[in-house]
């Protein structure tokens, strides 16, 4: 809970400081569009935390996210396909590879930075050859309107796609922190010879993750594509799941596994996304983005080992 | 040989106290030029303390250290390697990824190249192919060390202590995982070392070898010597006599009769360590069945067979008539197994994890509904098993970490008596343990079988053994080499099945 407090007393310091500097970080349409892009984000966040916390990792998610997006607008454009059903369809295929992924880590036991690795090779030159290396998108999205609105629309003044990260989280925390699913999920990331000798299926556990994450990527690249309206088959999605990592990371996972929590990584989503906000707002040169970025996650998890070591010798 | 020459290594007088323990009391060992002295004893009688000593790794509470007459004392391995005294483990310390010749001279490579600092490779295949010629070791210098043999990777390390003008060999259970003609092949070795003036202190537990090779056999026994035996004087049974030494008073609680005698058979069941060597045994309703032998007998193998955890390549096991199918630990659960393992922060506990979460990890479904856990009906159950096994802990939530060994063991425990349990497996299950919680531990055994279920507990603890068995299975080396009834069980015959020095039928 510590943790948390200190990222979320970091996010409160982060906005004050940039609504004070630029009186316009607290303009409806910027707060908004912030929080719509927390939304997006957040989801390819709370997938990567629960892979995270089995000890694994996915690599891929960026490449996923181009790949599906490309398939979408064709399925909806060039096939024909009614659009909730081609967004079933997407879904659907994202789980297909999350059950891939799932399989060749715990199954076949291939590290999972190698498989997502592969994975993010893979997916991105895929995405590219069947799009014919050409921008897809759904042009004025005569008849998506509804589904557009999942990703540019507002719930009372509310952004969607933020609305359907709330809701996912909450149902991800129950998952995570109050079900036996969730501690399994722990005990498997913490110490899985100790989980496999109580009885748990820990290669299902693991594979599992897998599928989650690539789920809720499957429906992050669905908002992603209806937002920008336009996927490139080679950029977009690019460096995406490092965000998520980053994100969860800065929440309070570890990387070595067993460790993490649905409210800091949506915390630690929030806190990179009002960093970008802040670039732009306090007229930093945006090239300079990433380096903030790198530079602020150091930072963050640099004070949180020192507190650490400070409360271990004490 | 000549009792004249200045001993290589003498020790005198050597004590060390753990906390809890005495691990050495005024231990004394010597060693002369071109004698292999063989040093043996039950595990945990100090032979491994007392070379760690010698090899810097503890420090004496007291006694001296002689070698060459020279009192020293030695803070580190690389001390003693100074000194000429050479260490082959169990373990052996060979990295696979580099070649023989690499290995050999790893953190002395010769150099050449100024600033560069390049390895003369040159020479150190030309020195490497020599150690081995002498050793009679047809191997390359540039052979992948990890594509060798474990009887080659031996020979390695033997030509790296022979590269470092070693003049004392110390040789911690050197066979004990080599062909017999691998065997013969090291004990030829050791014979030539010593023809060269080379002294050896060889710890085995076979004692076939010890008395092949040995000049001498010095004998510890709990933590002291407990004599020592002349080349002619010595034969396997002097040795198992001065091995168990004591009279024991046993504190057994006898049983009534087995209600089941066949409810847990086990037939024919091979482990991948040893696929050749089947093992077939049967444990009663209500019977505690002990596992003796010596470390690498092939027990815990048998355990982790039955529960799942390495599946069995074969035979079969029976519970109650039915016959069990386990190919997980899972599986084995669901059908009332159960395996208290040995090496409990690892494989039993998450130690960061409560008391409370740690008792509850194999039961959690009990104390769910719809898939979300009851926080008080977990809480109920942790508590009341924590307390009926007093458990000395502030809280359920305290982290297992903070426990002491015997307190965390109980944690492990609690885990399974949340379960209906039809057979239960311990392995070395006070290993660590003080001598409070020990014999609380061994309590709760007996009140397991007496709720009827099949007990089975390895131990290399002898007097464990002898005290809470109804039966005593003895293994060496794979093979099941005899089942002793409570009557017939003493440490002497447990320790003759386990040095395999005779064989039995059941």
């Amino acid at each position: 809970m510590k943790k948390e407090l200190g990222i979320l007393i970091l996010l409160v310091v982060l906005c004050a400081i940039t609504a004070i500097m630029n009186h316009r970080f607290l303009a409806p349409e910027n707060l908004q569009n912030t929080a719509r892009l927390i939304g997006a984000y957040g989801l390819l966040g709370l997938g990567l935390g629960a892979v995270i916390i089995t000890g694994g990792i996915d690599l891929s998610v960026g490449s996923v996210l181009a790949l599906l997006g490309v398939l979408l607008s064709m399925a909806i454009r060039q096939w024909g396909v009614p659009g909730f059903a081609a967004v079933l369809l997407i879904v659907g295929a994202a789980m297909g590879l999350g059950w891939l992924h799932g399989f060749l880590v715990a199954r076949v036991r291939i590290q999972p930075f190698i498989v997502t690795l592969c994975g993010l090779l893979f997916y991105r030159g895929l995405a590219r050859f069947i799009a014919d290396d050409e921008t897809k998108g759904f042009g004025d999205a005569v008849g998506l309107e509804r589904l557009q609105s999942l990703a540019t629309g507002n719930l009372l003044g509310v952004p969607a796609p933020f609305v359907l990260l709330i809701a996912v989280a909450a149902l991800m925390w129950v998952l995570i922190h109050r079900s036996v699913y969730g501690r399994y999920l722990f005990a498997v990331g913490n110490n899985e010879d100790a989980a496999r000798y109580s009885g748990i299926n820990s290669k299902r556990m693991i594979a599992s993750a897998y599928i989650v994450c690539a789920a809720l990527a499957g429906i992050a690249a669905v908002i992603f594509a209806f937002y920008t309206n336009s996927v490139s088959p080679s950029s977009h999605g690019n460096f995406f799941e490092l965000y998520g990592i980053a994100a969860a990371v800065l929440g309070g996972c570890s990387l070595r596994g067993g460790e993490g929590s649905i409210v800091g990584i949506l915390l630690g989503t929030a806190l990179l996304q009002v960093l970008q906000n802040l670039v732009n707002l306090l007229g930093i040169p945006s090239s300079l983005n990433f380096a903030v970025m790198g530079a602020v996650i150091l930072i963050g998890v640099l004070a949180d080992q020192l507190l650490k070591r400070k409360k271990g010798k004490a | 040989m000549s009792r004249t020459t200045t001993p290589l290594l003498e020790m005198r007088g050597i004590s060390k106290r753990f906390p809890g323990v005495v691990a050495l009391n005024n231990v004394s060992l010597e060693a002369r030029p071109g004698e292999i002295v063989a040093l043996v004893g039950e595990n945990g009688a100090g032979k491994s303390t007392l070379m760690k000593i010698l090899g810097g790794i503890h420090q004496p509470d007291a006694g001296e250290i002689r070698i060459n007459g020279e009192a020293i004392t030695i803070h580190s391995v690389n001390d003693s390697m100074r000194l000429g005294v050479g260490f082959i483990h169990q373990e052996l310390n060979v990295l696979p990824n580099l070649d023989v010749a690499a290995n050999v001279f790893l953190g002395r490579e010769p150099r050449f190249g100024g600033f560069l600092n390049l390895i003369d490779r040159r020479r150190i295949e030309a020195e490497t192919e020599k150690l081995l010629k002498r050793l009679g070791v047809d191997v390359s210098p540039r052979a992948q060390a990890g594509d060798l043999s474990i009887a080659h990777r031996q020979m390695i390390e033997i030509a790296k202590a022979l590269s470092l003008d070693t003049r004392l060999l110390i040789m911690d259970e050197p066979t004990s995982s080599l062909t017999l003609a691998e065997t013969n092949r090291l004990l030829e070795v050791v014979k030539d070392l010593r023809s060269h003036g080379v002294g050896v202190i060889y710890i085995s537990h076979r004692l076939g070898e010890v008395t092949e090779i040995a000049d001498r056999v010095v004998v510890l026994r709990d933590g002291a010597n407990a004599g020592t035996l002349e080349r002619e004087e010595m034969n396997h049974e002097r040795i198992v006599q001065l091995m168990v030494g004591r009279d024991l008073q046993h504190v057994h609680t006898p049983k009534t009769e087995s209600v089941q005698p066949d409810y847990f058979v086990v037939e024919n069941l091979r482990t991948r360590r040893y696929p050749d060597k089947p093992v077939s045994f049967n444990v009663g309703r209500g019977e505690v069945l002990g596992v003796a032998g010596l470390v690498g007998a092939g027990r815990t193998e048998v355990a982790q067979a039955l529960f799942g955890v390495e599946p069995a390549l074969g035979g079969r096991a029976m519970l109650g008539g039915e016959e069990l199918k386990v190919s997980s630990p899972q599986e084995a659960i669901d059908n009332g197994l159960c395996l208290i393992p040995e090496d409990r922060r690892n494989l039993g506990l998450i130690t960061s994890w409560t008391v409370r979460e740690n008792t509850t990890l194999a039961t959690l479904t009990s104390y769910a509904r719809s898939g979300l856990v009851d926080f008080a009906a977990e809480n109920k159950a942790a508590v009341e098993m924590s307390s009926k096994l007093r458990v000395k802990t502030p809280s359920v939530e305290t982290p297992v970490s903070q426990l002491s060994g015997g307190n965390q063991q109980k944690v492990v425990l609690a885990k399974w008596l949340l379960r209906k349990l039809k057979v239960i497996i311990f392995d070395e299950p006070t290993r660590g343990i003080d001598i409070g919680a020990k014999s609380e531990i061994y309590e709760l055994i007996n009140q397991l079988a007496a709720d009827g279920a099949a007990v089975i507990v390895i131990s290399s603890d002898l007097e464990e053994i002898l005290r809470i068995s109804d039966r005593i299975a003895v293994m060496h080396e794979g093979n099941l080499t005899g089942v002793l009834r409570r009557a017939e069980a003493s440490e002497e015959a447990i320790m003759r099945l386990a040095v395999g020095s005779q064989y039995r039928g059941r």
